[in-house]
């Protein structure tokens, strides 16, 4: 009995036909598009995008070359080299990001002991030629200039769960 | 639809009225051509969007905003297509990889020869124009065979031996389905298999219905759509029979693709559906402009089959290769035997619509 049910289940098409009533339903189903240039899905404060190097608010860089960024990058995507500045303070000469290696993971800004390299929650950039990859320490140190007020919010709604 | 007689005096004028009814043969032809490239041109929109909206999706909407988003997307693809280069691998058989694309098209664009688009008009009006439509349909397999074996590629390779090897399973059932509506009309003309249809529920799917569904599912696989794809399959072969294909010569694949989807929709109305008879043909009276059949209810006819092959590549996941062929011998093959046995037994008793034969 169930071996004849069962064939005219198969025969009839019946599971098919099924699976055709769910896609019809789905023709008329609300559309979840959204329209990416013109409409944005809200973003995470935490969002890892490009990164930046700040300064503190009197102008003087962050960054004290510790290198525990450079260490702890799981993709090796760091390169720092530093020397004694003029005021003599220890300050990175070089400080490259490789944005072709970097896997966005963060914890370069978790490993930095005065919050000097962040990531933004900038994700819209493109790259035209080759080596604008690197990511040099004057392009970061811009980067942070110019963003200073976003990413100094959102250190600030997320400082309490630090 | 209108009258071509002043384009006709017009042409023997002007040339000579020997070549006066081949010229208009011609310009009727490229017509019929151009709004079927047209067709075939949105019908891919229609995919696109037809689909998107089943997976809840918007589909193109980025060019031409004007009536409806994305209307002028076919034509984008158009330009992006023609502004491609068209690459001839170095191992190739350059002469059949550049003919198999034309191989493919032809035959599709042939078959609407015999077409009657409206009453009484077919540019080829041929007693055996059943038998032209399934020569031709069968034609259209060698393209893709020596789109596959041209390009000296393996995967190309393996696409066309499985196409061959589907179509020549579903080609069978397929012209038993054709046997079945040649025996309820009694012709293989296809004007007369229209004319032999009576009313919404005396035309073939009724009678039929087993054919019906058969000659469609056949359908399916003969123009290698999902879920009859394998020929393709993009996730196993890359793209099958014309993975080396860029540029044009991939759209004339693409074009003969869907021509034959609409043909194939075409021709269910056609065997099925009554043509370009009108649903309301008998109920209504006689010059009640519904009642009366002509191009406007064959097209809106053709929509529905046309619809149902977006929803089923919506629906369906790709059959497994020996679930393809399964289905071909095991279950349509032997479906249309049993119901051109019990057609015939209705024929020969006079049941059914079929009173008036032998």
């Amino acid at each position: 009995m169930l071996g004849i049910r069962n064939f005219l289940k198969t025969f009839l098409l019946w599971e098919l036909l099924q699976g055709l009533w769910v896609t019809w339903k789905g023709l008329f189903a609300p559309k979840i598009t959204v329209n990416y240039p013109e409409e944005k899905t809200p973003q995470s404060n935490r969002f890892r995008g490009l990164h930046a190097l700040r300064r503190y608010p009197n102008g003087e860089e962050r960054c004290i070359a510790c290198k525990l960024c450079e260490a702890v990058c799981p993709a090796l995507a760091i390169t720092i080299e530093s020397d004694v500045s003029a005021d003599g303070t220890r300050r990175t000469t070089r400080y490259d990001i490789d944005l072709f290696k970097c896997i966005f993971c963060g914890f370069c800004e978790e490993a930095c002991p005065v919050d000097a390299i962040v990531e933004t929650r900038l994700h819209e950039y493109h790259m035209e030629n080759r080596g604008e990859n690197i990511m040099s320490k004057d392009k970061l140190l811009g980067i942070g200039e110019r963003y200073e007020a976003m990413i100094a919010a959102d250190r600030a709604a997320d400082a309490r769960y630090r | 639809m209108w009258d071509w007689t002043p384009l006709r005096d017009w042409l023997s004028e002007a040339i000579t009225p020997y070549w006066s009814y081949p010229l208009l043969l011609a310009v009727q032809t490229l017509m019929v051509m151009i709004c079927l490239i047209l067709t075939m041109a949105f019908y891919t929109l229609a995919e696109r969007k037809v689909i998107g909206w089943i997976q809840a999706r918007k589909g193109p909407n980025r060019i031409g905003g004007l009536l409806i988003p994305g209307l002028a997307q076919p034509f984008a693809d158009v330009v992006k297509l023609l502004f491609k280069e068209i690459v001839i691998p170095a191992d190739s058989n350059g002469f059949l990889f550049r003919l198999a694309p034309f191989l493919a098209l032809v035959p599709s664009l042939a078959i609407w020869a015999v077409i009657p688009l409206r009453p009484e008009h077919a540019f080829a009006d041929i007693d055996a124009g059943l038998l032209y439509i399934l020569a031709l349909t069968s034609m259209g397999v060698y393209g893709i065979i020596l789109a596959g074996w041209a390009a000296n590629s393996k995967y190309a390779f393996l696409g066309a031996m499985r196409s061959a090897a589907q179509i020549v399973a579903y080609e069978i059932a397929m012209g038993f389905a054709m046997v079945g509506v040649l025996m309820a009309a009694g012709s293989l003309n296809i004007g007369d298999i229209i004319r032999a249809q009576h009313g919404l529920f005396g035309w073939n799917w009724t009678w039929l219905f087993p054919l019906l569904v058969v000659y469609f599912i056949s359908g399916v696989a003969e123009t290698n759509r999902a879920p009859f794809d394998v020929a393709e399959g993009e996730s196993e072969i890359v793209a099958g029979f014309h993975v080396d294909y860029s540029g044009m010569a991939f759209a004339l694949f693409f074009i003969a693709e869907y021509v034959n989807m609409i043909l194939i929709s075409a021709l269910t109305v056609i065997f099925f559906f009554g043509g370009w008879l009108s649903p309301f043909d008998g109920w209504l009276a006689e010059d009640s402009w519904l009642a009366a059949p002509g191009f406007f209810w064959f097209g809106l006819k053709t929509l529905a089959p046309m619809f149902s092959f977006l929803w089923l590549r919506a629906t369906f996941p790709r059959y497994r290769y020996d679930q393809i062929m399964r289905l071909g011998w095991k279950a349509l093959i032997p479906v249309t035997l049993v119901w051109l046995l019990v057609e015939g037994f209705m024929v020969y008793f006079h049941v059914g619509p079929w009173k008036g034969h032998l």
